[in-house]
C-alpha cells in the first residue's frame, strides 16, 4: 500500500477516470460530482489494485473500492499501510481471505441493501483464495475511503463496505467510478501495482512496528508467513478470471516476494508521520474534518484533531481513514477509568453522567440510585418533545432493579412503614422518595411527580428544619437515599395472603438424546450437592425454598419425595393434553427433610431410563405441570427446564421443524424469530399470573426452534441457556457452572415493576424478559440479578428545566424466603433547553443497549434490512442534529462528533453486524433467535462487551502484572503473530496463539513443545506451575467471573480453521457475513450525515 | 297334598329351580286371570356336589333358531338315532358319543383376574382396609392376575411389576377418558400395525404392556403388599367445609378401560373401596360443599338432586360396558354417610358384582364378608363363575316375558320371546357377568296357548336353561337344566293348578316385581299395584261369600302370601321412608339376587325365642312376641339382632349369668348368640350383629320389624301382658288383612 500511495498510480488511475465520472453520475449521483476531482485518484492507485480485487462481484461496483486505497494513503499513510497491509500482511497472510470476504459481503447489505444477494456469491470466490493479505487490507482501506460517497454504489453491488469510506471522501468517490472502469479494460496495469503492494507486505510489517502496533515478531517468520498468501494469491487468480481485476493482481502476487517486497519499502516512512498526529478528540468531541491536505496524512491531523473527511472538492489527495485516527473505544474506556475509576460516584447531584460500565467504581447513594441499577440514556433531557424529536437521541433508562452491588455497597436498607403500609402519593401513587417536598411545617408533603398535595399521616409526621427539610430525613432511608426497600403489607399480595416461600422445580427431559449425552446423570449427580445452595435469605441458616422433581419425554413422571417415604413414588400422566399435577403433599419438599429420599431418586433416575428408546418429547406440557404445582402448592417459583429436542410429540405447544435459511433476508425472515404457535405466549401468560419463572435449558442436536421455546422463559422473566451438541467431556464445566449460578442467584418472584414519572415524560415502551397484561405495569414471573428492564420515555408535555425530570421504579416482589417487599430507585435528571446540554450528557453505551433492544425487537416485525436501515437512519439524524446544532461550523466534509457520542458509529456498526441482524452463514436460525433473546435482558456492561468484545493480550504486559492487561482494538491488524490474545465477550471466550509465538512460551502454557503440537480447539488449558500459566488462568478465570454466564475457551490457533470462528468477533473489520469494517462503517456514516445536512 | 310341597323342595334340591305355578294353566287368558305370573326363581349356580361335569361337547338341535341341548325330556329313536328336539321338533341325528349331559366341560386357557380399587378417608380405616387386601392376597391363587388402581382427586393406576422405585400412571380425576384414550395412555395400545400384515395375530400374546399393571400374585406379592403398605391417604389438602374429592367416576372408567383393553371377555372382577361419593368428575353424586348433604329420598321426589341423573347415567354406560366386556364389578361401600350407592348400583347389579355397605372397614362386617368372597367350596374352588350367559328355552305355548336379577340382555330375540316385557325382557339371553352358587334369577314367562287350543290331558310344557360360564378354575362350562311341568285346564282342573301354587317362590317373584318396578317408578303406585294384585289373587283363590269378610277362607297352598305381602309393603324393598336413597339400593340389590329362602328372610324376617319354657322356637313376628322374660333373636338378612326381655335385661345386669348356680341363665344367654354366630358364619354379606335389649336404643331394629299388633292407639284395649307397644301409625297385619277381606268380597271392586 505505501507504495501505492506514495506512488499515487495516478496514471493508471487516471484511465479509470474517465469511466467514474460516469459512474459517479449514475450511482452517486450528487456526491459524486462535487467530489469529482479526480485528484485523489492519484492517491489511489496504489489502493485501487487492491480494491479490484473486491470487485469481482459485480465489475462496476468494484470501482467505488478503488477509491479508498487512495484515503488510506492519505491520512496515516504508515497507519494504515502497516496495519492494514502490513500488519496483516505479515502476521495474518491467511486470515487476509477472511477480509475479503469480509468485505464484500459487508458491502451488500450496507451500502446497496438492493443488490446483497448478488454480492454475496462474489465473496465466496474471493475466499477459496486469499489474496495477498496486504492487497487485500490495502484494498479495504482504499475501498472505504472512496466508499464514502460510494454507497450510493449499492448498485455496484460492493455494498456498503467499499462506498462506505466516508471518504475522506468525496474525492474517493470518483475513484469508484474508476474501478468500474478498472476491471473491464485496465486492469492490468493496476494488478501490477497491486501485486507490488502485496508482496511488499513484509516490509511493512515494519512500518507497521513503527506506527506503534504490535511489534511484528522476527522478520524471519512474517517471510514464510508471506509466502503462504501468496499461494492463496494464485488460486486466486482463478477465480479472478470472472473480474479482471483480480485475475491481475494474483500473478504479481505469484512473483519472487523479494522483489515485491522492495517496492512497497520506498512508501513506507511517510506513512509513519501522519499517525504520529493520531487523532485527537475535541473538545466537544467532534473530530475535525481533516483538511485539504488529505494526501498527507501527517498533516491533518496533527493540525486539526478533529478527524473526518475532507470535503470532496478541494483536497485533492484522497485520504485513507486511519483506524487509529478515528475513535478508538479502548482509549475511551481507558480514559474513563483513569479519570474517574478513582473517585467514587455520588449521586447526589442531579443529572450526573456516571463513569462507563467498563470503569470499576464505587457510587454513593445521595438520594439518586445507583447506575447500577439505572442508566440513562441521556442525563439531561430535552425540555419539549420537539427538541427531543429533532436530537432523535432515544431517552431510555436501564433499570436492573435488583442488580448485585459489590461487597463495598450497602444492599438497599429495608423500610417498614408498619400496618398501614408504604407512604404513596394519594393520586399518583408514588412512593416516598427524597424529592417529594414537605410543607405546611410538615404536615403535608407534595407530589415530586404529579404534585397533588397530601396529608403527612400523624405516625409519619415529624418537623421540618429551616431549609424546609424534614429534620428526621437522613434518619429514613425513604427520604435520603436513591434506593431502598419497603416492607409490603397483606394489600400488596396476591389473594391478600402472605405468600408462601417460593419453590423450585427441576424438570428433566429423559428422552434417549438426553440419556445418551449423559446428560442426565450429570445432572442428577450434580443436583444432588446442588441442593445445599439454594438461595437463601439473609443469613438464614436454610433456604426456605423447597424443590421438587419431574422427568419427561412423551410423558411426564412426577415423584413423591415426601420425607416419611422409604422410596420416591413414581407418577405417570399421560394426559399431556389436559396436563395436571397428580400429587400435592410429597412433590414439594424441604431438602434437608427428605434428603435420603431425594439422593435416593437422583440416583435411580438415570438407571430408570438407561434403557430408554424414546426420543419424541413434550414441551408445553411440562410448563403446564409446573406451573400448575406451583398454583396447588400456593407459591411462586421457578422452573429449571432441561430439553434436548424439538417437541414433535402429540400434546399442546406440538412443533414442527420450519428452519428455512432460504428465508434470510426476505421479508418472512422475521417468522424465524416469531414464535410458531401462540399456545407458548397463552402458557406464559399463565405462568406470569402465577409467578413462575422459567429457566430452559437447553442441549440441541439439532434446530429446536429457540424462538418458540423461549417464549415462556422471556415473557416470565427466566433465562435460556443453550448447548449445541452437548457432550460430557466438553461441556459439563460449561453446563455445570451455569447451571450453579443459575441455581443460586437471587431471584425476586411474582414480582411487579412500575416506572413513574414527574409530569412530562412519561413510560412508553419496555424491553426485556417479562410480560405486561397493561401498558404500565412490568409483570414479571421472575427477576433476578442479572436482568433488566429497557424502558422508553417520551414527553407527553413540557418539562421543567429547573425541577428536572423524575423516575421512580418501584418493583413490588417476593423474596426467596416469601417476604413480601417493594423496592424504590429513584432517579432525578436534568431538562435542557439547549441540544449542546442533551449530547454532553449522553451515555453511548446505554444508548446502543437501547438501540439493539429496539432493534433485536424490531426483527420480530420487519424485515431485518428495514431494521438494520432504521438503526442507520437514526443515528445519522442523532449525529447531524448535533453537527447542525451544536458543533462548531466546520467544511462540510468534516465528519464532526460529540465527544460523548464518539463511538456511536463503531457500537452501532457492532450491532448491525450481529448475528441476529446480518447472519453468516455458519449462524443457525437457533442462534440468532437465542441471541437475540439474550441481548434483550442484558445491561449496558454485557451489551458494551457483547457487541464489542475484549481483546486482551496476553504477554504485552509484564508477567508478574496482576492487573488485567490493556485492551486492544478488535480488528485483525492489532494481533501479533508473536502473541497471544484472549477474546471474550461475555459468551465466548477465545484465546488465539499466534503462529510465531515463542515456543517457550508454548510450553509454559500447552505443555507442548512447539506451536503445532497445540490441539486446536482445546477448551482448558493444562494446569501447569509456571507463572505465565498460572497468571493466564487467572486470568481466564478472573473474566469468567465478571460474566453471568460461564464462558467456555476455545483455543484458537493461527491460520486454523477455527480461525474463522475467532475472526467474527473482531468487529473493526470487516466481516464474512457482509458487515462493514469499522472504517467503512464511518464513512458511510458520514455520509449520511452529510446527506441529511445537505 | 303335602306331596306338592315335597315336590318343590326336590325340585329346588335338584335344579335349582321354583316356579310360581307347578302345574301350568293351559292358555293364555287363563293364565292372566292367575294373577300371579308364572315364573320361577333360577339358581343357575346351585351346588350340587353330586353332578360331576361331562366331559363331552353338548349335543344340540340342529335347528339354528332352537339350539336346545339334547335332555332327557326328549323323545330319543335309538334305533335310528335320532332324537327329537321337545322344544321345537326337529329330528336331530346322534353325535357318536351320547350321554346324559347336564354339564360339559371345556378347556379354558384363560383365568380369573381381580382388579382391585381403593381409597378411603380416614387413617385407620385405610389402615383396615389395607389389611384386608393384603389378606386377600394370600387367598387368591397364585397364577390370579392383580392390579391397583387407587383414587382421590387423581386416579393412579399402579404399575406392579417395577423395581425400586414405585410407579403410577395417573389421572386427572374430573375427566373422562375413552377406552382408547386409556389405553393410549398407559402405553397399553401396541404400535399400529401395518395394513396389509393384517393378518390375525394370535389373540393369546396378549399385549405384554398390560403385564405391567396385571399381574401374577405370586410374582408380586412383596411389591404389591409393600405398595399398600405405603399407601397414604389422598395428599391433596382438604379444605374446611369441603368433601375430600374421590373421582370415583374416572376410576371405574379407567378400570374398565384397562380390562377392556387387556382381557375382554375373560373373567375378571373390578373390586371398588370407597370411603365416600364421588364429589368430582363424571359420575359424581355430591359436591364438595359440605354445606349441601348429599341427595335424599326427599330431593329426589323433588327433583333436587342435580348430580343423581348425570352421574347415574355415567356408571350405566360403565356397567354395561364392563357386563359387555364379561367383567364384574363390586363396590364395597364403608362410610358413615352415603357413597352414591344410588348411583353406582347398576355397576353391582348389571355386572353380576357384590355390593358391601358398612360404616367402616375397619368392622368385623366388611372384613368377614370381604374374605367370605374368597371362600372355596368342596374342591377347593372359588365360589364364583365368571362371564356367564343363560340361555332359556321354551317349548311352543310358553314364552319369555324377562328376568330380574344381577345381569343384562343380550338382546337375542327368537321365536320363544314375549312381546310383553317383564323385567330385563326382550331376549331370550342374558349375561351374567360374575355369579356364585347362590346368585338367583328372577324368569318370568307368558302361557301363549290360546284358549281355543287346547293342550291334550298329560302334556307337558318344557324348558331349558342353558348356563355358559367360566368356572373359576378357569373352566368354560356348560349347565344345562331342563324342566317340565304339566298343563293343566283352569275351568276343570283349577284345584290341581291352586295346589301347585308355590307362595314362597310367588312371593319372591312377585316382589322382584315390585321391586323392579319400584327402582323406576314412584314408590306408592308400586304398593298399589302390589296390593291390587294381592286383593285379585285373594278373589281368585279365595273361598268366601259376597260380602261378608268373615267368610273369607284361603287354602293353604295362599295361607301365608297375604302375610308376605303385609311384610313386603313394610319392608325397605319398597319403603323408602327412614331410608337413604343408597340404603334402598343397597337392600334392592341383594334381594334381587338372593335366592328364595334368603329372600323370604329379608321379605319376613324371621324371629326367634329363647326362654326358660322350653326350647328355642320361632314365633310371631309381632310386638306380642316381645315379651320380658325371653330372649329375642330377628334375623332380617341384613342385620342380626338379638334382644334381652326387660327380664332377662335385669338379671344380666344383676349379674346371675356369673353365679354358678345360675348356670342355666348364662347357657340361656348364650344360646341365641351361638345361633346368631352360626347364621353369621353362613351368610353373605355378613349382617349387621346387633345385640341389644330392651329400651336399648338398637332396639329399633327389632321394633321396627315386628308386626305392630300393639301400638299406642290400641294398647289398651289388648292385653296388657304380652308384648310391647310399638310407637308406630302402621297399620298392623290384623288390620291388613281385614281390610284385605272386605276388599276381596266386595264386589265393587
Amino acid at each position: 500500500m505505501n507504495v501505492n500511495q506514495s506512488v499515487p498510480p495516478v496514471p493508471s488511475f487516471g484511465q479509470p477516470q474517465p469511466v467514474y465520472p460516469g459512474y459517479h453520475q449514475s450511482s452517486y449521483g450528487g456526491q459524486s460530482g462535487s467530489t469529482a476531482p479526480t485528484i485523489p485518484y492519484g492517491a489511489y492507485n496504489g489502493p485501487v489494485s487492491g480494491y479490484q480485487q473486491t470487485p469481482p462481484q459485480g465489475m462496476s461496483r468494484a470501482p467505488p473500492s478503488s477509491g479508498a486505497p487512495p484515503t488510506s494513503t492519505a491520512q496515516a499513510p504508515c497507519g494504515q499501510a502497516a496495519y492494514g497491509q502490513f500488519g496483516q500482511g505479515d502476521v495474518q497472510n491467511g486470515p487476509s481471505s477472511t477480509v475479503q470476504m469480509q468485505r464484500l459481503p459487508g458491502s451488500q447489505p450496507f451500502g446497496s441493501p438492493l443488490a446483497p444477494v448478488g454480492n454475496q456469491p462474489a465473496v465466496l470466490q474471493p475466499y477459496g483464495p486469499p489474496p495477498t493479505s496486504a492487497q487485500v487490507t490495502a484494498q479495504l482501506s482504499g475501498m472505504q475511503i472512496s466508499g464514502a460517497v460510494a454507497p450510493a454504489p449499492p448498485s455496484s453491488g460492493l455494498g456498503y463496505g467499499p462506498p462506505t469510506s466516508l471518504a475522506s471522501a468525496s474525492g474517493s468517490f470518483p475513484n469508484s467510478g474508476l474501478y468500474g472502469s478498472y476491471p473491464q479494460g485496465q486492469a492490468p496495469p493496476l494488478s501490477q501495482a497491486q501485486g507490488h503492494p502485496g508482496i511488499q507486505t513484509p516490509q511493512r510489517s515494519a512500518p507497521s512496528q513503527a506506527s506503534g502496533f504490535t511489534p511484528p515478531a522476527s522478520g524471519g517468520p512474517r517471510l514464510p508467513s508471506m509466502t503462504g498468501p501468496l499461494l492463496p494469491g494464485q488460486s486466486f487468480g482463478g477465480p479472478s478470471v470472472s473480474q479482471p481485476n483480480h485475475v491481475s493482481s494474483p500473478p504479481p502476487q505469484a512473483l519472487p516476494p523479494g522483489t515485491q517486497m522492495t517496492g512497497p519499502l520506498g512508501p513506507l516512512p511517510p506513512m509513519h508521520s501522519p499517525q504520529q498526529p493520531g487523532y485527537q478528540p475535541q473538545q466537544n468531541g467532534s473530530f475535525g474534518p481533516t483538511r485539504g491536505p488529505q494526501p498527507n496524512y501527517g498533516s491533518p491531523y496533527p493540525a486539526a484533531p478533529t478527524f473526518g473527511s475532507q470535503s470532496g472538492p478541494q483536497p485533492l489527495p484522497p485520504k485513507r481513514l486511519d483506524p487509529d485516527a478515528i475513535p478508538s473505544p479502548i482509549q475511551v474506556i481507558e480514559d474513563d477509568r483513569n479519570n474517574r475509576g478513582t473517585e467514587p460516584f455520588v449521586t447526589g447531584v442531579r443529572g450526573q453522567v456516571p463513569p462507563l460500565v467498563t470503569t470499576n467504581f464505587l457510587v454513593k447513594d445521595q438520594g439518586n440510585a445507583s447506575p447500577r441499577y439505572i442508566r440513562c440514556t441521556s442525563y439531561n433531557i430535552p425540555c419539549t418533545s420537539d427538541m427531543a424529536k429533532q436530537a432523535q437521541v432515544p431517552l431510555a433508562a436501564v433499570i436492573k432493579p435488583l442488580a448485585r452491588l459489590p461487597p463495598e455497597e450497602a444492599s438497599p436498607y429495608v423500610v417498614d412503614h408498619g400496618e398501614s403500609g408504604p407512604l404513596r402519593c394519594n393520586r399518583c401513587k408514588a412512593y416516598m422518595c427524597p424529592f417529594m417536598q414537605f410543607i405546611e411545617g410538615g404536615r403535608r408533603f407534595q407530589c415530586c411527580f404529579c404534585s397533588c398535595i397530601n396529608d403527612v399521616p400523624p405516625q409519619y409526621f415529624q418537623h421540618l428544619d429551616h431549609t424546609g427539610k424534614r429534620v428526621d430525613a437522613y434518619d429514613r432511608p425513604e427520604l435520603s437515599l436513591g434506593s431502598y426497600e419497603f416492607l409490603a403489607t397483606v394489600d400488596y399480595c396476591k389473594n391478600s395472603k402472605f405468600p408462601s416461600p417460593p419453590a423450585f422445580i427441576f424438570m428433566i427431559d429423559v428422552s434417549y438424546n438426553a440419556i445418551r449425552t449423559g446428560l442426565v446423570r450429570l445432572l442428577c449427580e450434580e443436583l444432588k450437592s446442588l441442593l445445599d445452595f439454594l438461595p437463601r435469605e439473609g443469613g438464614a441458616e436454610e433456604s426456605a425454598i423447597r424443590v421438587g422433581f419431574v422427568t419427561y419425554n412423551k410423558v411426564l413422571h412426577f415423584y413423591n419425595v415426601k420425607s416419611s417415604l422409604a422410596q420416591p413414588q413414581m407418577m405417570v400422566v399421560s394426559d399431556v393434553a389436559d396436563m395436571f399435577v397428580p400429587l400435592l403433599d410429597g412433590f414439594l419438599v424441604n431438602v434437608n427433610e427428605s434428603r435420603a429420599v431425594i439422593t435416593s431418586l437422583l440416583d435411580q433416575i438415570p438407571e430408570m431410563f438407561a434403557d430408554t428408546r424414546e426420543t419424541e418429547t413434550v414441551f408445553v406440557p411440562v410448563i403446564q405441570a409446573g406451573m400448575e404445582a406451583l398454583k396447588a402448592a400456593e407459591c411462586a417459583g421457578k422452573l429449571f427446564l432441561f430439553h434436548t429436542s424439538l417437541p414433535i410429540a402429540e400434546a399442546p405447544g406440538k412443533l414442527k421443524n420450519r428452519d428455512d435459511r432460504k428465508l434470510i433476508n426476505t421479508d418472512k425472515e422475521k417468522t424465524l424469530f416469531q414464535p410458531q404457535t401462540g399456545a407458548y405466549q397463552t402458557l406464559a401468560k399463565e405462568c406470569v399470573a402465577q409467578g413462575c419463572c422459567v429457566d430452559l435449558f437447553l442441549f440441541p442436536n439439532q434446530y429446536v426452534d429457540v424462538a418458540t421455546l423461549s417464549v415462556v422463559p422471556q415473557l416470565t422473566g427466566g433465562s435460556v441457556y443453550k448447548y449445541a451438541c452437548f457432550q460430557v467431556e466438553n461441556d459439563q464445566e460449561r453446563f455445570l457452572s451455569d447451571l450453579r449460578r443459575d441455581v443460586q442467584k437471587v431471584v425476586g418472584f411474582d414480582a411487579v415493576m412500575r416506572v413513574r414519572t414527574s409530569t412530562g415524560i412519561r413510560a412508553v415502551d419496555f424491553f426485556g424478559a417479562f410480560y405486561m397484561s397493561n401498558t404500565t405495569d412490568v409483570e414479571l414471573a421472575g427477576l433476578d440479578g442479572d436482568k433488566t428492564v429497557t424502558v422508553e420515555f417520551k414527553h407527553d408535555d413540557r418539562l421543567n428545566e429547573e425541577s428536572g425530570a423524575l423516575l421512580q421504579c418501584a418493583l413490588l416482589y417476593t423474596s426467596c424466603a416469601g417476604q413480601r417487599r417493594l423496592r424504590i430507585h429513584n432517579l432525578a435528571l436534568n431538562c435542557c433547553t439547549q441540544l449542546a446540554d442533551l449530547y454532553r450528557n449522553c451515555e453511548t453505551d446505554t444508548l446502543i443497549n437501547y438501540m439493539a433492544k429496539f432493534a433485536y425487537r424490531g426483527v420480530l416485525n420487519s424485515p431485518v434490512k428495514a431494521v438494520r436501515d432504521t438503526l442507520i437512519t437514526q443515528c445519522a439524524q442523532i449525529l447531524a442534529c448535533y453537527r447542525k446544532n451544536c458543533a462548531s461550523p466546520s467544511s462540510a466534509g468534516q465528519l464532526i462528533l460529540p465527544e460523548c457520542m464518539k463511538l456511536l458509529p463503531v457500537y452501532l456498526n457492532c450491532v448491525l453486524k450481529s448475528d441476529v441482524l446480518q447472519p453468516g452463514a455458519e449462524i443457525t436460525t437457533d442462534d440468532r433467535a437465542y441471541v437475540r433473546q439474550l441481548v434483550t435482558s442484558m445491561d449496558v456492561a454485557e451489551t458494551n462487551v457483547f457487541f464489542y468484545p475484549r481483546l486482551l493480550p496476553l504477554t504485552k504486559s509484564p508477567i508478574e502484572s496482576t492487573t488485567e492487561p490493556p485492551a486492544v482494538r478488535a480488528s485483525e491488524e492489532r494481533l501479533s503473530n508473536g502473541d497471544m490474545y484472549l477474546l471474550e465477550n461475555g459468551l465466548n471466550l477465545f484465546l488465539w496463539v499466534g503462529a510465531s509465538v515463542q515456543q517457550g512460551v508454548v510450553q509454559s502454557l500447552f505443555s507442548v513443545s512447539s506451536f503445532s503440537q497445540i490441539t486446536s480447539g482445546l477448551s482448558v488449558l493444562p494446569v501447569l506451575d509456571n507463572p505465565l500459566s498460572k497468571k493466564v488462568r487467572g486470568l481466564i478465570d478472573s473474566l469468567r467471573a465478571q460474566r453471568s454466564r460461564y464462558m467456555k475457551l476455545i483455543v484458537v490457533k493461527q491460520e486454523d480453521k477455527l480461525e474463522m470462528l475467532f475472526k467474527h468477533f473482531l468487529v473493526e473489520d470487516k466481516s464474512l457475513s457482509g458487515g462493514a469494517s469499522y472504517v467503512d462503517f464511518l464513512c458511510h456514516m458520514h455520509k449520511e450525515i452529510r446527506q441529511l445536512l445537505s | 297334598m303335602a306331596t306338592y310341597l315335597e315336590f318343590i323342595q326336590q325340585n329346588e334340591e335338584r335344579d335349582g329351580v321354583r316356579f310360581s305355578w307347578n302345574v301350568w294353566p293351559s292358555s293364555r287368558l287363563e293364565a292372566t286371570r292367575m294373577v300371579v305370573p308364572l315364573a320361577c326363581l333360577l339358581t343357575p349356580l346351585k351346588e350340587r356336589p353330586d353332578l360331576p361335569p361331562v366331559q363331552y361337547e353338548p349335543v344340540l338341535c340342529s335347528r339354528p333358531t332352537c339350539k336346545a341341548v339334547l335332555n332327557p325330556l326328549c323323545q330319543v329313536d335309538y334305533r335310528a338315532k335320532l332324537w327329537a328336539c321337545n322344544f321345537c321338533f326337529q329330528r336331530n341325528q346322534f353325535p357318536p358319543a351320547y350321554g346324559g349331559i347336564s354339564e360339559v366341560n371345556q378347556p379354558a386357557e384363560l383365568m380369573p383376574q381381580f382388579s382391585t380399587i381403593e381409597y378411603m378417608i380416614q387413617e385407620d380405616d385405610l389402615q383396615a382396609l389395607k389389611e384386608s387386601l393384603q389378606m386377600s392376597l394370600s387367598l387368591l391363587p397364585p397364577d390370579a392376575l392383580v392390579g391397583l388402581i387407587t383414587f382421590g382427586r387423581m386416579v393412579q393406576v399402579h404399575e406392579l411389576s417395577c423395581e425400586g422405585i414405585s410407579k403410577s400412571y395417573v389421572f386427572r380425576g374430573t375427566k373422562d377418558l375413552t377406552a382408547k384414550q386409556i389405553q393410549d395412555m398407559l402405553g397399553l395400545t401396541k404400535p399400529a400395525m401395518p395394513m396389509q400384515q393384517a393378518r390375525p395375530v394370535q389373540p393369546q400374546e396378549h399385549p405384554f404392556a398390560s403385564t405391567r399393571f396385571l399381574q401374577p400374585v405370586h410374582k408380586i406379592d412383596m411389591n404389591l403388599t409393600d405398595l399398600l403398605g405405603e399407601l397414604q391417604r389422598d395428599p391433596w389438602p382438604v379444605t374446611q367445609g369441603k368433601r375430600p374429592l374421590r373421582s370415583t367416576g374416572v376410576a371405574l372408567s379407567i378400570a374398565v378401560g384397562l380390562l377392556e383393553g387387556t382381557f375382554p371377555n375373560t373373567g375378571a372382577r373390578i373390586m371398588l373401596f370407597t370411603g365416600g361419593p364421588p364429589t368430582q368428575g363424571p359420575g359424581m353424586v355430591v359436591g364438595d360443599e359440605l354445606k349441601i348433604p348429599i341427595r335424599s329420598w326427599h330431593d329426589i321426589e323433588k327433583d333436587n338432586a342435580r348430580f343423581m341423573k348425570k352421574a347415574t347415567k355415567h356408571y350405566e354406560m360403565l356397567a354395561n360396558r364392563t357386563a359387555a366386556n364379561g367383567h364384574c364389578i363390586d363396590i364395597y361401600a364403608c362410610a358413615l354417610d352415603q357413597t352414591g350407592l344410588l348411583e353406582m348400583k347398576c355397576c353391582a347389579n348389571l355386572t353380576g358384582g357384590y355390593m358391601v355397605m358398612g360404616d367402616s372397614f375397619n368392622t368385623s362386617l366388611f372384613k368377614q364378608t370381604f374374605q367370605r368372597i374368597f371362600t372355596k367350596d368342596f374342591n377347593g374352588d372359588f365360589r364364583m363363575a365368571f362371564g356367564a350367559t343363560l340361555d332359556v328355552k321354551t317349548s311352543r305355548e310358553l314364552k319369555i316375558a324377562g328376568a330380574i336379577g344381577p345381569c343384562v340382555s343380550l338382546n337375542v330375540k327368537g321365536p320363544c320371546v314375549s312381546e310383553n316385557e317383564l323385567g330385563v325382557g326382550g331376549t331370550s339371553q342374558w349375561k351374567i357377568c360374575g355369579l356364585d352358587p347362590t346368585s338367583t334369577l328372577g324368569i318370568y314367562f307368558e302361557v301363549v296357548n290360546q284358549h281355543n287350543a287346547p293342550i291334550p290331558q298329560g302334556g307337558r310344557g318344557a324348558i331349558q336353561f342353558v348356563t355358559h360360564y367360566q368356572h373359576s378354575s378357569t373352566q368354560r362350562r356348560i349347565r344345562v337344566t331342563t324342566i317340565a311341568r304339566n298343563w293343566a285346564d283352569v275351568q276343570s282342573q283349577l284345584r290341581h293348578i291352586e295346589a301347585a301354587f308355590d307362595q314362597e317362590a310367588a312371593a319372591v317373584l312377585m316382589a322382584r316385581l315390585g321391586v323392579f318396578r319400584a327402582e323406576s317408578e314412584e314408590g306408592p303406585d308400586v304398593l298399589r299395584w302390589l296390593d291390587r294384585q294381592l286383593i285379585r289373587l285373594c278373589q281368585k283363590f279365595g273361598q268366601y261369600n259376597k260380602e261378608d269378610p268373615t267368610s273369607f277362607r284361603l287354602s293353604d297352598s295362599f295361607s301365608l302370601y297375604p302375610q308376605f305381602m303385609f311384610h313386603l309393603r313394610r319392608s325397605p324393598f319398597l319403603q323408602v321412608f327412614n331410608n337413604s336413597p343408597d340404603e334402598s339400593s343397597y337392600y334392592r340389590h341383594h334381594f334381587a339376587r338372593q335366592d328364595l329362602t334368603q329372600s323370604l328372610i329379608m321379605i319376613q324376617p324371621i324371629l326367634y325365642s329363647y326362654s326358660f319354657h322350653g326350647p328355642p322356637e320361632p314365633v310371631l313376628l309381632d310386638s306380642s312376641s316381645i315379651l320380658a322374660d325371653r330372649i329375642l333373636l330377628m334375623d332380617t338378612f341384613f342385620q342380626i339382632v338379638i334382644y334381652l326381655g326387660e327380664t332377662i335385661a335385669q338379671w344380666r345386669k344383676a349379674g346371675y349369668q356369673d353365679m354358678p348356680e345360675y348356670e342355666n341363665f348364662k347357657h340361656l344367654l348364650q344360646a341365641p348368640l351361638d345361633d346368631a354366630q352360626e347364621i353369621l358364619q353362613a351368610r353373605f354379606p355378613m349382617p349387621r350383629y346387633i345385640n341389644t335389649e330392651h329400651g336399648g336404643s338398637q332396639a329399633r331394629f327389632l321394633l321396627s320389624k315386628v308386626n305392630p299388633s300393639q301400638t299406642h292407639n290400641n294398647l289398651y284395649a289388648w292385653g296388657q301382658e304380652t308384648g310391647a307397644p310399638i310407637l308406630t301409625d302402621d297399620v298392623s297385619l290384623q288390620v291388613f288383612m281385614d281390610h284385605l277381606k272386605k276388599l276381596a268380597v266386595s264386589s265393587a271392586c
